[in-house]
């Protein structure tokens, strides 16, 4: 630092765990969330390290077959609920919305506080169900496999997810208030980063869907402890009618994970292309339209659960529109790749692996709506590729992207940018390693939640382990580097990448206050007018 | 009360009226996923009601219209107490805004003695269901998801009924102490929005629960 | 700071009202009109929920947003409804 007398920013202004435990600076609570969800992604990633040995041969030799339920299920719970859902909304949308519309802090900063605490609650619950013996149901926790089947911790789990629910919720209305009223004078609404509306379009998306799953996974609580038949057809009950209930959040959960990811890949392109995003409002429309559209389509996860044919006709076809939004933003980020100045930092690696594999899933996720098909292939590794190539591919990639991307601006520090290179591909081959061999397998009519499988399978299943391992060292990567640039890594400027967001006018880290004055309020990708030249020697 | 209110803007805020806007749609936004959540529970009645219409106009006669009336004709005066708090706080009538304050969670209290009645009545009468769920008449199976839906649409009312009166009791506190004027009152309209709603839900309820049988 | 806050005469009229709607809807529910019953019950229900809300809660005066924001919760309510019964209603 060539500054003698360095400001106070928002890492220093104040120490020991009690300022941390208590603060209600976003920029603050994003790291105390990035600490749960790291820690969350590791377990969950245990969980599949486990279930992809187990699979690396065909008799269930490493893991029993009740075994082998608890551990997909637990992956499952832990990677959605308190990994996927969270990840870039509770970090990065806590860290950034503020600073890109230009606020102090979010409009209820004790609420966000409150949210990370009930996010934390509701993760030991989670934990405490697991070590005192786990679940079998299924992430889905369908009935009656939740209700009448299941001796297994499904209440513990089930108040896991409830509480978590809460966490979401209040994250999603502090965003929707604050985007609403704290934007900075002069900033409308379509001279937003896309960043800020892909997370308005998210919250709208916690708001309505996630006191659904609330209420859902309390019936099937209820169910169990006071032997009440509300799901369960020998009393009456219907038991596809809580399928109904928990899809019609947990489909545009899928939203919740995705919407944000394209979020970030919109500021990525943008920046390391240094061009204008093309069709900023069909980009910025697209983001609600998912989210409406999104709510409409949650039938096809129950082609063959029972549902009628003439409802599975309307979700298919519903489904088949939803990839249309979608497929203007792969689109329009084609289109400002296209004769842009291409620059490839890491983050840009993640974010062009991430057009790659999300198109991918997406283009799957097509075959998967069409009623015929989803018959053949329903439950079978097929539907597991398409949506970890959604899940992984689509939403971990934005978001190991988006991390690096902001890493400067959070931490005041830069990494070294060739070992994150190498991250990126090592992710990207991994990942393309671990999961195309899972559509082969589907297609060729393995079933999913299996801990056996015939001998014809084996080598796919193989290849799949073997990349799963390249994936994990991946993964494990960014955690030592970005660790390393905590204490070692060169000061960042305000700006290292000469991106043109409210974001960059501040300070490295910023102050408690965001900024020392006023953010000049401009278009937010005003890279052709004012072109700035990426700075040398910015980065390691 | 000579600041206008300017000590309750909190940091991050630039002025009270922006606070204010961020504080109401807030609220809003919350009583949104409020009627998602009591949405979900709904749609069980919904789709049983329509399965099962007649054993559930059946079994809705072991509910006591008498009472779900009077607790109807209770709420919606309590409502009426809680907009008269409101007005009271933001025309500065402090001790008006007291007696309503009061007035509120006393209603609020009877509507749950009254509930609370009733369920002792369906205790003794059989009618939780469980395994100790008796039912004269036919389709009892049918009949116990009634009771089963009345039970957790009436419970979750009613806990958010024991909320709201909680509520109700912290504004009494800080009223009393003359915290709020007419320059800021805004504890005072959230908790209202919120014992409105609370009050809206009962609207739907008590004729989708009491009163579907009644001309049969 | 007074955003249009319902004085003591409108709620009073208001809570009439709505005093009166329940008195209809007891009375109604006692005679059997078959499939109307269920739609005079819905209709009184929403319209008492409606009176509640614009005035005891004051969004006859709130801003634009405000209207969205809880039409949109009722919308969604029964867009869950509707499709959930699409399936319900013509299952084999």
């Amino acid at each position: 630092m060539s500054v003698p007398t360095r400001k106070a920013d928002y890492l220093n202004v104040d120490y020991g765990v009690r300022s941390w435990l208590f603060t209600t600076d976003h920029k603050r609570i994003a790291l105390l969330y990035l600490i749960v969800i790291t820690i969350m992604f590791a377990i969950g990633g245990l969980f599949a390290l486990a279930i992809r040995l187990e699979l690396l041969t065909p008799a269930g030799e490493l893991l029993q077959a009740d075994t082998y339920n608890k551990f997909f299920t637990m992956h499952g719970v832990i990677m959605v609920f308190f990994f996927l859902i969270p990840s870039i909304p509770a970090v990065l949308g806590n860290f950034l919305v503020p600073m890109m519309i230009g606020a102090r802090d979010l409009a209820f900063p004790r609420l966000n506080l409150l949210s990370w605490y009930v996010l934390v609650v509701g993760a030991l619950f989670a934990l405490w169900a697991m070590v005192t013996g786990g679940v079998d149901t299924g992430w889905t926790f369908y009935t009656p496999y939740s209700s009448t089947a299941s001796h297994t911790n499904v209440i513990p789990m089930a108040l896991g997810v409830f509480i978590t629910g809460f966490s979401s919720i209040l994250t999603g209305l502090n965003f929707i208030v604050t985007i609403h009223t704290m934007r900075a004078p002069g900033l409308t609404w379509f001279r937003l980063p896309l960043f800020i509306w892909a997370h308005y379009a998210t919250s709208v998306i916690m708001i309505l869907g996630t006191p659904v799953i609330a209420i859902t996974v309390a019936l099937v609580g209820i169910e169990r402890a006071f032997r009440v038949g509300i799901f369960d057809p020998a009393l009456g009950g219907d038991p596809i009618l809580f399928q109904h209930l928990f899809w019609f959040y947990s489909h545009p959960a899928v939203y919740i994970m995705i919407l944000p990811s394209m979020g970030v890949i919109s500021e990525l392109v943008t920046c390391f292309s240094r061009k204008r995003i093309f069709g900023y409002t069909f980009v910025a429309a697209s983001s609600l339209l998912i989210a409406v559209f999104g709510f409409l389509v949650w039938g096809h996860h129950m082609f063959v659960a029972g549902q009628s044919a003439y409802a599975s006709f309307i979700f298919s076809f519903l489904s088949m529109v939803v990839a249309i939004p979608s497929a203007v933003k792969v689109f329009n980020w084609t289109a400002t790749l296209y004769r842009g100045s291409i620059a490839w930092d890491a983050p840009m690696l993640f974010a062009l692996g991430f057009i790659g594999l999300f198109t991918i899933g997406g283009l799957t996720g097509i075959f998967l709506a069409t009623l015929g098909i989803d018959v053949h292939v329903h439950d079978t590794y097929f539907v597991v590729a398409h949506f970890h190539y959604i899940m992984v591919g689509g939403a971990i990639m934005a978001y190991m992207g988006g991390l690096h991307f902001w890493w400067p601006k959070m931490t005041g520090r830069l990494y070294p940018e060739w070992i994150a290179r190498i991250a990126g591909i090592v992710i990207f081959l991994g990942f393309n390693l671990t999961f195309f061999p899972q559509f082969v397998l589907g297609y060729l009519g393995m079933p999913r939640r299996y801990h056996v499988y015939p001998d014809e399978f084996q080598v796919l299943n193989v290849l799949s382990t073997a990349g799963a391992s390249i994936l994990g060292v991946g993964y494990l990567l960014p955690l030592v580097y970005l660790t390393w640039s905590l204490r070692y890594g060169p000061a960042a400027g305000p700006n290292p990448w000469g991106a043109t967001g409210l974001e960059w006018q501040t300070p490295s880290p910023p102050p408690p206050e965001n900024f020392t004055q006023a953010p000049e309020v401009r278009d937010a990708y005003d890279y052709d007018t004012g072109l700035a030249p990426l700075p040398e020697g910015a980065r390691g | 009360m000579a600041d206008g209110g300017a000590r309750h803007l909190a940091h991050h805020f630039e002025d009270l009226e922006q606070q204010h806007q961020a504080a109401s749609l807030g609220m809003w936004v919350f009583l949104v996923t409020e009627v998602m959540f009591f949405g979900g529970a709904l749609l069980t009645y919904v789709v049983y009601r329509a399965r099962y219409a007649d054993a559930f106009a059946h079994a809705s006669h072991h509910l006591d219209v008498t009472l779900g009336t009077f607790n109807t004709v209770v709420l919606i005066t309590s409502s009426l107490t809680m907009a008269l708090s409101v007005w009271s706080a933001a025309a500065d009538r402090r001790r008006t805004l007291v007696g309503m304050l009061s007035a509120t969670m006393l209603l609020g209290s009877v509507f749950l003695v009254v509930k609370g009645y009733e369920y002792a009545h369906k205790f003794h009468e059989h009618l939780v269901p469980g395994p100790f769920f008796r039912y004269p008449g036919p389709d009892a199976p049918e009949a116990e998801l009634f009771f089963s839906v009345y039970f957790i649409l009436t419970g979750i009312h009613a806990l958010h009924m024991v909320i709201g009166i909680g509520c109700l009791a912290y504004l009494l506190l800080r009223a009393r102490r003359g915290a709020f004027t007419a320059a800021w009152s805004t504890p005072v309209e959230m908790v209202g929005l919120y014992w409105h709603f609370v009050d809206i839900v009962w609207i739907f309820l008590f004729p989708l629960l009491y009163l579907i049988g009644r001309h049969a | 700071m007074t955003h249009g806050v319902a004085s003591p005469r409108v709620c009073l009229t208001i809570w009439a009202l709505l005093l009166l709607f329940t008195a209809i809807t007891v009375v109604v529910a006692g005679i059997d009109l078959g499939v109307m019953n269920v739609v005079v019950m819905l209709a009184i229900a929403v319209t008492k929920a409606l009176l509640v809300i614009l005035y005891f809660m004051d969004v006859r005066d709130a801003p634009q947003l405000t209207r969205i924001v809880v039409a949109s919760g009722f919308a969604w309510f029964v867009l869950l409804v509707a499709f959930t019964m699409a399936d319900v209603l013509t299952r084999g």
